[in-house]
C-alpha cells in the first residue's frame, strides 16, 4: 500500500483523528453530494406518485396513446451527449484551458437547451390535444414528474450561463473551480434521474 | 503536526484532486451508457422477450446504467476521500426505496381493500 502510492503514504499513516479537516475540495463535493441526494429523494416521491397514479387515466388518453418512443430516444441521446460534453468541459477546466472549456461548455448548453425545447414542444402538443395536467391523475403525475426534471435542467442551464460569466470576469480561481465541479455533479445527477424517467414513464407506458 | 492548516483555505495546489477523470473514462462511460440505453429501448419494443419479464429487464438495465453514470461520470469510487459519499449514497438509496416501494405497496393494499364505487354510493343513500 505505502509502496504503491508514495505521495499519499505519509498521509495514510497519520490516524484519522489527527489528520485535521479534510481539504476544502472534498468538503464542498460532499456537501453538494448531500444536496443532490436530497434532490433525488424529491424525485423519488414524484416517482412514487407517478407509479401509483399511472393507471388512473379517468377515461382520458394513456401513456401508450401519447408517447412517441423515437422522440424519447432522441431526447435521451441529447441529454447523454450533454453529460459527456460536460465531462469534457470539466477536464478542460481542470487543465485550466479556457478555449476548450468554453467550447465544451457551449456545446453542453446547446444540447441542454435543445432537450428543454423538445420537452416543451412535447408538452405543448399534449396540451393542445387535450391531454392537460387536469385531465386525469395520470397526466397530473406525468406533468409534475417530467416537468420537475425539465425545471432542474433549465436551472442547470441558467447556472451554466452564470459560470460562463464568472469564468470571464473572475477567471479560474479556486472558488470558481469548485462551483464548476458542483455544476458538473448537478448535470450528471440530472442525467441519472432521466434514466428513471425514460424507463418508468416512457418505456413502462401502458 | 504533519498537515499544515493551509488545506482548509482556498488552495488547490497542495490538495489532492477530488474528482479526477480522464477523457478515456468519460468515453468508456458514454459507450456503456449508449449500449444500455439502446438495450432498454430495444427490450421495450421487442416481442423476443417474454412479456412479464420486460419490466424486470428494464429495471436491471436502468440500475446498471445508473451505476455506470455514478462510476464514470460522478466518479463515485472506493477511494478514502469518497467513503462519506458512498455512505450518503447508501442512505439515499435506502430512503428512495422506502418512499417508492412503500408507497406502491400501501396504495396497492388500500386499492385492494377498497369498496367498489357503486357499493360506496349505495351506502351513502
Amino acid at each position: 500500500m505505502s509502496a504503491s502510492s508514495s505521495t499519499h503514504s505519509e498521509v495514510r499513516e497519520i490516524p484519522v483523528s489527527e489528520r485535521g479537516p479534510a481539504p476544502r475540495n472534498v468538503v464542498v463535493s460532499f456537501g453538494f453530494w448531500l444536496f443532490l441526494l436530497s434532490d433525488i429523494v424529491i424525485f423519488a416521491a414524484l416517482f412514487a406518485a407517478f407509479a401509483v397514479l399511472s393507471h388512473e387515466t379517468a377515461g382520458g388518453p394513456s401513456g401508450n396513446d401519447l408517447f412517441d418512443r423515437n422522440r424519447v430516444l432522441l431526447e435521451t441521446a441529447i441529454l447523454l451527449a450533454s453529460s459527456f460534453t460536460c465531462g469534457l468541459m470539466s477536464l478542460a477546466v481542470e487543465q485550466r484551458k479556457l478555449i476548450p472549456a468554453a467550447a465544451w461548455g457551449a456545446v453542453t448548453f446547446l444540447l441542454g437547451a435543445t432537450f428543454v425545447g423538445m420537452e416543451l414542444f412535447e408538452f405543448h402538443g399534449m396540451i393542445e390535444s387535450g391531454a392537460r395536467p387536469d385531465r386525469s391523475a395520470f397526466l397530473s403525475a406525468f406533468f409534475t414528474l417530467v416537468g420537475t426534471h425539465g425545471l432542474h435542467v433549465s436551472a442547470g442551464l441558467f447556472w451554466l450561463l452564470v459560470m460562463f460569466a464568472q469564468i470571464a470576469t473572475l477567471g479560474f480561481r479556486p472558488m470558481v473551480l469548485r462551483r464548476l465541479r458542483c455544476f458538473s455533479l448537478f448535470w450528471h445527477a440530472l442525467d441519472i434521474v432521466w434514466i428513471g424517467v425514460f424507463t418508468i414513464v416512457y418505456l413502462g407506458a401502458h | 503536526m504533519a498537515e499544515p492548516i493551509e488545506t482548509t483555505e482556498d488552495q488547490e495546489a497542495g490538495a489532492p484532486r477530488v474528482a479526477g477523470g480522464s477523457w478515456q473514462g468519460y468515453l468508456t462511460g458514454m459507450v456503456f451508457a449508449i449500449i444500455l440505453t439502446l438495450a432498454s429501448f430495444w427490450v421495450a419494443g421487442t416481442d423476443l422477450v417474454w412479456g412479464p419479464g420486460v419490466p424486470i429487464l428494464l429495471a436491471v438495465l436502468a440500475i446498471a446504467q445508473m451505476g455506470v453514470h455514478l462510476v464514470f461520470f460522478l466518479h463515485i469510487s472506493s477511494a478514502p476521500d469518497s467513503l462519506n459519499n458512498i455512505l450518503a449514497l447508501a442512505f439515499g438509496v435506502f430512503v428512495v426505496a422506502l418512499v417508492v416501494f412503500g408507497s406502491m405497496i400501501i396504495m396497492a393494499n388500500l386499492n385492494a381493500n377498497m369498496m367498489s364505487m357503486p357499493e360506496l354510493m349505495n351506502m351513502q343513500r
